[in-house]
């Protein structure tokens, strides 16, 4: 069996650690050695649970998809992060994350967006506590994901947009690290996924274990048995495959399938397939696989999902690809479109672009009819309702 | 002898280290511009080795990494460059960059092209204290390679200590919270700050970095330590100066080092 938590130094063997300059290391040792002992704390557990099933409104269902498992002839379940307050998996991290910052004494929150999922969630739990919060996005993300801009000033959030590099998610975070630096005090950096420096990794994934915490009594409940045969999850960061993933990472009886953006294709040119592109090496503060030329510049990605639009992935992924324990897929845009449509008029669902990967990839997997496959439906479409419609006006009329 | 330690010894004060990213602002001015850096009187010269993420790293030093990306400078060439201009100047050269960039061209490989084409001490301010003890201390110190590490004002004493400890070069002293590129005058709260590190009594020499931006700011940093590492304000008086780098190069020093010239 493989050893799925990090050593003391913040490493899923050789993936993880905290490479970062010494401006982010006060900053960085104040949450390294806060975040377990408050994590444990049970009265921030108590505030956390309650917020979870009282604000945010879980448990989240887990739903037996009937049209989608005659399709696909196996058991396909929904875990609905969509249903969450907020509309994706997102809110579990930054409801964890903001108790974390109260207790540390923050008066000021930054966060990085991709699809702008993460800032909403960040603006929202900023908004519930009274704290300041400024959100960093990539000018093509802005663009691309106005509703949630929208939201995000409604709920009283800045958002600054990131104008250097590819303008996208890589950008917006280093954006964010950058303001890290210059406010060393009063700031704290909710990270929106499993990525960054130690402790981050380890802290998103344990916020996000919730999902298959729920899915374990869930599926006990519907099936009879508490784990599925297969999870699959989309990776952008990796949080929300994390948090599904979590409860099962050290049972073998459970396959993991960890879908990445293909963009216009895997040799494209235009991609993000992280896992198929890159090699090992740093970015944002840890050690990891991402796309970079052989000199080590960071290549800019590509996918039509914001939040996909990464070229690293969390270390976790990482050494659980590495190690085989887990399998990565991949899908392009256009795959990720048909199955959006697809999923909409077969269950009424209409999923976020990154899930809608998630969804795609069962066409890429084979199983046996009585095979149990929950997939990680990690949140909604609405935001991506332009890229939706221009898709459906490509479309010849049924 | 490394030519850090000889310039430590023969000079302990005013010392002016000047930061550039190579290959900024065009393709072959690194040569000329280390040269005309040497002439003028700068001690000791930073080169910065352009990255696409620079995280520590403000708008301008950021912009000048992107543009000598897209000139196509990259480290097989920069160590050609640099030996080129070994053939004209002993001045003491540091190498300053981000970690990825030294694994991906292999930590060995890196320090012996770096030691042969004449460097004496590197900067990698993401390289972390454990993993630069296990995997880059020993190779450094057989290339007689100095490495420095920096410092803040989040910086407790005790691990001052042991910074101070890992390095072999000089400590590089940052002078307030906050990226490169900078540029205000030296508050009490930092004068507060460097007090604290001179009362540390540490064996290493120190230069103080981040918003030295004029000979005002050089001057006030060299009355606490052995000099000061000036590096956005450089970049953008090099701004738009490809066809004069050299004079622009000149003249720059000259501002700082005889504030009556301008
Ligand atoms: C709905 C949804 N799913 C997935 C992701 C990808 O992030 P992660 O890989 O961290 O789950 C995002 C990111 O914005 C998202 O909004």
């Amino acid at each position: 069996m493989i050893h799925t938590q990090i050593d003391e130094r913040g490493y899923y063997g050789r993936f993880g650690g905290a490479y970062i300059p010494e401006m982010l290391q006060a900053n960085v040792e104040e949450l390294r050695v806060n975040y377990l002992r408050m994590l444990e704390d049970p009265e921030f557990r108590r505030e956390f649970d309650l917020l979870l099933k009282d604000y945010v409104g879980r448990p989240s269902p887990l739903y037996y998809a009937d049209r989608l498992s005659q399709h696909y002839g196996a058991k396909v379940y929904l875990k609905r992060e969509d249903l969450n307050h907020t509309g994706a998996h997102k809110i579990n991290n930054t409801i964890g994350q903001i108790l974390l910052a109260e207790r540390l004494g923050k008066k000021r929150i930054i966060a990085e967006t991709g699809a702008g999922q993460h800032g909403v969630a960040t603006a929202t739990v900023c908004a519930l506590k009274g704290l300041q919060c400024i959100v960093y996005m990539g000018e093509v993300d802005i663009e691309r994901q106005a509703p949630n801009v929208a939201r995000m000033r409604m709920l009283g959030a800045e958002v600054r947009p990131a104008r250097s590099g590819s303008r996208t998610l890589k950008d917006a975070t280093n954006e964010a690290i950058r303001d890290w630096i210059n406010n060393p005090e009063d700031t704290h950096y909710i990270i929106g996924s499993v990525v960054g420096p130690h402790p981050y990794p380890d802290m998103v994934a344990r916020f996000q274990s919730v999902i298959s915490e729920e899915m374990k009594w869930q599926l006990a409940e519907k099936t009879g048995r508490d784990y599925p045969d297969a999870i699959v999850a989309c990776v952008g960061g990796g949080s929300n495959a994390a948090g599904a993933y979590y409860h099962y990472l050290n049972d073998e009886r459970v396959r993991l399938i960890a879908v990445e953006a293909a963009g216009l294709g895997v040799d494209s040119g235009e991609s993000a397939a992280t896992s198929q592109l890159g090699t090992e090496g740093i970015i944002h503060g840890s050690r990891t696989l991402l796309m970079q030329t052989e000199d080590g510049q960071i290549v800019e990605p590509y996918s039509i999902s914001a939040g996909l639009d990464y070229p690293g992935i969390g270390p976790l992924h990482a050494f659980l690809i590495d190690a085989k324990r887990a399998e990565a897929v991949s899908v392009t845009d256009d795959e990720a479109l048909a199955a959006s449509l697809f999923v909409a008029r077969q269950e009424g669902i209409i999923p976020a672009l990154e899930t809608a990967h998630a969804f795609a990839a069962l066409d890429h997997m084979s199983y046996g009819p009585e095979d149990v496959i929950v997939v990680c439906l990690s949140g909604r479409g609405d935001k991506d309702l332009a890229a939706f419609s221009a898709y459906l006006e490509s479309q010849p009329l049924p | 002898m490394n030519r850090l330690t000889k310039l430590f010894a023969a000079k302990p004060r005013d010392i002016l280290n000047v930061y550039f990213t190579a290959g900024f602002p065009t393709l072959d001015s690194t040569v000329a511009v280390i040269r005309n850096l040497a002439e003028a009187g700068a001690d000791l010269i930073e080169v910065g080795m352009p990255y696409s993420d620079p995280m520590a790293d403000g708008e301008t030093i950021q912009q000048s990494s992107m543009k000598a990306l897209q000139n196509g400078m990259n480290l097989k060439l920069l160590f050609e460059q640099l030996t080129e201009a070994r053939r004209h100047t002993q001045v003491p050269l540091v190498l300053m960059g981000y970690y990825n960039q030294v694994m991906q061209y292999g930590p060995e490989r890196f320090v012996a092209a770096a030691a042969a084409a004449g460097v004496d001490g590197l900067i990698l301010p993401d390289l972390p204290a454990y993993e630069y003890e296990r995997d880059f201390r020993e190779i450094a110190e057989a290339a007689d390679l100095q490495v420095s590490f920096l410092i803040t004002p989040q910086t407790p004493d005790e691990r001052i200590r042991q910074i101070a400890e890992s390095s072999t070069g000089f400590l590089y002293v940052v002078s307030s919270s906050s990226i490169t590129g900078g540029s205000s005058e030296i508050s009490d709260r930092q004068r507060a700050y460097f007090d604290r590190i001179a009362a540390l009594d540490l064996p290493n020499p120190k230069l103080i970095g981040f918003g030295i931006s004029d000979a005002a700011t050089f001057r006030t940093a060299c009355e606490y330590f052995n000099g000061a590492i000036i590096g956005s304000a450089f970049i953008r008086a090099l701004g738009g100066q490809e066809d004069r780098v050299g004079e622009a190069t000149q003249a720059f020093v000259k501002r700082i080092l005889e504030p009556s010239y301008s």
